[in-house]
Order: C-alpha cells, then sequence, then structure tokens
C-alpha cells in the first residue's frame, strides 16, 4: 500500500512556554482528547504520564524498571512494575481509549504480538520509536563501518536495550502486515521539530530522527 | 535440665493481659445487643466491644481519616506506648508528625481486631453468659467479621468515608476486603506485603503455630485461664516458626551468621550457642507476655479462610468490578510469605477491573517484616500516594 494514502500528518504541536515537555511527548499528547483513558507501556519515570494528567487525562502506566516505577508512583502517579512482552496479555480488550508505546518498540522482544495487543486493549494506539533509517544511522554504518550511536541512543550493541530497531518503512510495512490503520503519522528531526508535511515519505524516513503514529484497527480483512 | 529450658517465664501477669482485654487502657466503643455484630459463621455477636486509637484532628468535613489496619500479633497501638510492654508503638517510623502518616495532616485511627486481646472483643474478654473468659466458645471469626466491626466503629465514629486504608501482611488483608465490601467508603488503599488469599504453605506454616500451642499441656484446650495457668511454651514456639518466616534467609545471615552467644566455643548442649537461637528464645519469650494463646489460634484461622476470590466465583477481578478506589500495592523482593507474585496477581485483577492501580516492588532483603522497618523506598512512596489521594479529594489548605 502506499504511504501517501495511509497517513495524514498532524498539523502543528501547541508550544510549550516553558520548555517542561519533551517535544514528542507534546505532540503525543496533542493526540489524545482530554477525558480519555490511556495506558503508556513503558511510562519510564512518568514525564509523559504527568502531562496527560495536567491535561485532564485518565493515565496508568506500565514500566520495567523498578526505580522508574518507584519515581512514577512517588509522583503520584498510578503506575505497575511490568513487562510489555509479557503483561499486556492480561488485560482485557478495549480497557483503554489509547495504548501509548513511547520510545519503547525497539525494546521489546516481540514487536509485532505487542503491537497487536496494543491495539486490542485500546482502540487507538500511540506509537514512538527512533527511525534506523535517519541519515546519520546510515553514515554511520555506511562510512564508520560500526553500529550507529546518537545523542538519543547512546548505547553500545552490547549493552543496548534495543534490539529490534526499525525504519520509518519498515513499522509502515508492520502496520500494513497486520492489518492496523494509521491514521497520522510525524516524523521529527534530530531538535524535536516536526519534518514538514509537504516532503515525499523518503525524505521522512532520511531525516526524521523518531517517528510518531496513530494507529486504529484495521477495517478491512487481508 | 537447664539447657531445656525452651524460653523464660513470663513477668507480665496474666491478670494484667486478662485486664486489658476487657479494659482496655485506649479508648473503647461498646456496642449492645441491639447491634450484634452479624458473624460469617452465622453467630451474632452480643454485646461486644471496640478497643481504637486516634492520632492527629478530624477535619471540619470529616475527609482526612485514615484507617491503619493491624497485622497479626500487632494491636491499635500503633504510636503510643504499649500498656503492656512499656514499649514504643509498633508503627512509630510511620505515624507522627512530619511521617508518611502525618498526624499534623491526618485523622489516624487503628482499632484491635476482633478476636485480638488488647481491648476488643476475642477469646480472652469475658463471656457475659459465663462471668468467664470466652476461650475456644467464641465464635470463629473472619477477615471480613473485622472489616465489618471496624465499619461499625467508623459509623459510631461519625466518618462516612476514609481518605485512606493501610496495612501490611494481615493488616492488608483487611484493606482489600474494605474495598471489596465497602468501595464507597474507600478513597484508597494502601494494602503491603499481602495477598487476596492465604497460600496453602501459610497455612501450614499457622497449622504449626497452632498444634504448638495445643501440644503445650498448660494450654488445657483452651480453658488455661481457669487454671491460672498460659500455654507460653507452645505459644513462644508457635511466635518462634512464625517469626523466621517473617524474616529472610540473607536478614538472617546478615544479623547472626553462625556467630555464638557470649560463648567462644560450643557448649555441646541444647543450650542457645548460637545468637540466632538466643535471639529466636528471646522472641518468643517477650511474645507470650503480650499475647493471648487462643487469640493467636482464632486470628490465624481467620487469615487462613481468607480468599476474596471465592466469594466471588473465584474470579478475583470482579471483586473489584467498577471499583472507583485508588489502589497503591506494594510488595518486597525477600517477602517470601507474601512474595510479590501474590501482589502482581492482585494488580492483574484489579487491571482487569480498571481500577486505578500503583504497584511498587521494594527492593530489600529483610523479609515480610520490611513493612515494620526504616525502608525509605517504601515510606517515600507511601508519603507520595496519600499525598496524590489527599490532592484528588482537596485536601490541601484549611477547608479540606
Amino acid at each position: 500500500m502506499a504511504l501517501q494514502e495511509q497517513a495524514l500528518p498532524l498539523g502543528g504541536i501547541a508550544p510549550d512556554r516553558t520548555g517542561k515537555y519533551r517535544t514528542d511527548h507534546l505532540l503525543v499528547a496533542e493526540m489524545i482528547a482530554a477525558g480519555s483513558k490511556v495506558l503508556d507501556v513503558g511510562c519510564g519515570d512518568g514525564e509523559l504520564l504527568q502531562l496527560l494528567e495536567s491535561r485532564g487525562i485518565d493515565g496508568r502506566g506500565i514500566e520495567l524498571s523498578r526505580e522508574g516505577v518507584n519515581r512514577c508512583v512517588a509522583r503520584g502517579l498510578a503506575v505497575v512494575q511490568g513487562d510489555a512482552d509479557t503483561d499486556l496479555v492480561n488485560y482485557p480488550d478495549d480497557a483503554f481509549d489509547y495504548v501509548i508505546l513511547s520510545q519503547t518498540l525497539q525494546a521489546t522482544r516481540q514487536p509485532k504480538p505487542v503491537l497487536e495487543n496494543l491495539l486490542r486493549i485500546g482502540r487507538r494506539a500511540i506509537v514512538s520509536f527512533p527511525n534506523f533509517g535517519f541519515w546519520k544511522m546510515r553514515l554511520q554504518l555506511l562510512v564508520g563501518g560500526h553500529m550507529p550511536r546518537t545523542e538519543n541512543l547512546p548505547a553500545t550493541w552490547y549493552d543496548t536495550p534495543n534490539i529490534h530497531f526499525c525504519t520509518i518503512k519498515d513499522f509502515v510495512q508492520l502496520c500494513d502486515e497486520i492489518n492496523v490503520k494509521m491514521e497520522r503519522a510525524v516524523a521529527l528531526d534530530l531538535y524535536g521539530r516536526p519534518v514538514p508535511l509537504n516532503l515525499p515519505w523518503w525524505v521522512w524516513n532520511m531525516f526524521g530522527e523518531q517517528g510518531v503514529f496513530l494507529l486504529s484497527r484495521g477495517g478491512k480483512g487481508k | 535440665m537447664t539447657q531445656l529450658q525452651s524460653v523464660s517465664s513470663p513477668s507480665i501477669h496474666s491478670e494484667d493481659r486478662a485486664h486489658e482485654a476487657d479494659h482496655p487502657t485506649s479508648p473503647v466503643e461498646k456496642f449492645g445487643i441491639e447491634q450484634p455484630l452479624k458473624l460469617d459463621c452465622g453467630i451474632d455477636l452480643a454485646p461486644f466491644q471496640i478497643a481504637y486509637q486516634t492520632y492527629g484532628e478530624l477535619n471540619a468535613n470529616r475527609s482526612n481519616a485514615i484507617l491503619i489496619c493491624h497485622a497479626l500479633t500487632l494491636d491499635q497501638h500503633v504510636a503510643n506506648v504499649h500498656p503492656l510492654t512499656g514499649k514504643a508503638g509498633w508503627w512509630e517510623i510511620m505515624v507522627g508528625p512530619g511521617r508518611p502518616l502525618d498526624t499534623d495532616k491526618y485523622f489516624i485511627i487503628c482499632s484491635n481486631v476482633i478476636g485480638g486481646c488488647m481491648g476488643s472483643t476475642g477469646p480472652a474478654s469475658t463471656n457475659p453468659a459465663t462471668g468467664k473468659a470466652w476461650g475456644l466458645d467464641f465464635p470463629i471469626i473472619t477477615i471480613p467479621d473485622m472489616v465489618r466491626a471496624q465499619a461499625m466503629l467508623l459509623d459510631r465514629l461519625g466518618i462516612q468515608t476514609l481518605l485512606c486504608v493501610i496495612g501490611g501482611s494481615m493488616g492488608g488483608m483487611q484493606v482489600l476486603q474494605w474495598t471489596a465490601a465497602y468501595p464507597e467508603r474507600v478513597f484508597s488503599a494502601l494494602p503491603v506485603a499481602c495477598s487476596t488469599r492465604h497460600s496453602a504453605q501459610n497455612i501450614a506454616f499457622h497449622e504449626l503455630g497452632r498444634q504448638a500451642v495445643m501440644a503445650d499441656p498448660d494450654w488445657h484446650h483452651g480453658r488455661y485461664f481457669e487454671r491460672s495457668t498460659h500455654p507460653h511454651r507452645g505459644l513462644a514456639v508457635a511466635r518462634m516458626a512464625g517469626h523466621i518466616t517473617y524474616l529472610s534467609d540473607a536478614a538472617l545471615h546478615r544479623k547472626f551468621g553462625r556467630r555464638m552467644q557470649d560463648r567462644e566455643l560450643p557448649t555441646f548442649s541444647f543450650d542457645a550457642d548460637f545468637q540466632v537461637e538466643s535471639y529466636l528464645r528471646y522472641q518468643g519469650s517477650s511474645f507470650v507476655e503480650r499475647f493471648d494463646a487462643n487469640s493467636y489460634l482464632y486470628l490465624t484461622r481467620a487469615m487462613d479462610y481468607f480468599d476474596i476470590a471465592a466469594d466471588h466465583d473465584g474470579v478475583l477481578a470482579e471483586a473489584f468490578r467498577g471499583i472507583k478506589t485508588r489502589f497503591c500495592v506494594v510488595s518486597f523482593t525477600s517477602d517470601w510469605l507474601f512474595p510479590t507474585s501474590e501482589s502482581r496477581a492482585l494488580v492483574h485483577a484489579l487491571n482487569a477491573s480498571s481500577a486505578r492501580v500503583s504497584f511498587a516492588e521494594i527492593e530489600t532483603d529483610r523479609g515480610h517484616d520490611a513493612f515494620l522497618l526504616d525502608v525509605p523506598e517504601f515510606f517515600d512512596i507511601s508519603r507520595a500516594f496519600l499525598e496524590s489521594a489527599g490532592n484528588a479529594r482537596g485536601l490541601d489548605g484549611t477547608g479540606g
């Protein structure tokens, strides 16, 4: 399927005058209506959840690291210790309006079942991930001959938690394969700014440092 | 034969204990025959009384009340000197001005459980029908019975909704029972180191303790008070066995290792050569001074019977369907009595019920008893959870 037919890139992001929140978090928050019920899978220390709660969104979280969970709970957030790979199956169908997987997909052991579970538990899913097709990544592999490391992904190949890197193009293909509908898609550049909308998709895949996707269940059968 | 003397004789007299059971050194609410406590076993218990302590002040709109549910062998004396032992309250580290359960902000209540021996009606209390202690004539009580009695106490105190119900171990079971039985009265719940049901292993340990009590010839089928005895040896053994389950291998090793007690070499006897033996004997003998043997039988039984899912066709999530209460579930990594897996099962059920739940597992080698000890991470989480619950209830400022 052609990418252009699927995705309706999102417009502007409300400016964060305080500089308190990350741009990709603000972008995710823009996609969610107030009053929604949201599960943030891999919520880290709860920065995004706190932003969502401040906007009247009923947020819950799952986090793998004990330290992250305890920091979240100490912030008054509703977060449980758990693993996206094993624990999502315990959630009932349609439990949430949105399920968020922010910068976590590449660290799961089985991205495909995880993605399927997101859209079983939530009516919509918001997935963001680092784009391995980003020009700096390509350049490091092509010219440097070593596994890429960037400001946002500083880990070496042997101690990284990120075991399933993909490009924006790869992700779009996976969505197509499991019949997931892309409602919106945004690529952010190295500075967290949205890549201009009027550019072709290969530019996104080259100049997007990360991709943010709003997904829903596909209507048609395979 | 001195080596075989397992525990020292009690220094607190049984008369003091018996007096405390009927006339507690704390406030007490008495319920007459017109207000019976309806027990799960089918009996209406009346009259009965509930002894309790409070700390801090209830605010004008009665929204800052926190109920502490105590564990098996503890009581209502959370943050004051214990009337029998003269020791500090069991949770002073948690309850007081500026502490996580801040008595400058919250009104804290803790009542002795029904079946206990510190002033709430139990087997050590006087049976009005006979003028003697109930003993084994006391009806079998359950965790839901304890909670029902606490609800009656709160009615009497004019408190409709609790900002939080908090408790560890058997106290945590009561917290869960509160949310299952009176969800609308519980704004937030903090069950710690507990489970929705007692496991086979835990029932087995309790049976060991009960058999130790009943094997003591001084037990006299529960009528020891008529012979002015107390099965202190059996109860001490029960306590020693229990105490081991509250600790962990690592904690025992760190605390005692294989170190000798006041000696360089083994005595080649059954004397307490090892520090760990001496410690356990002390735990046993100090426990029997303040606790009634029959009460121990009844309260362990209540825990054994506890199984929330069983009351909901075996589906735990049904117990919490549609619940609005905010939960914070806490477990400890080295707790093998109520391991994290039990808390995780509870959290899954709460998630399935769409409850607002947090779950933190705290890393410590101190075992089940960690909830009573100085574990800063637990304090931070409790404090923050209570603050966020208070904010959600509009507690801040003077109006709250």
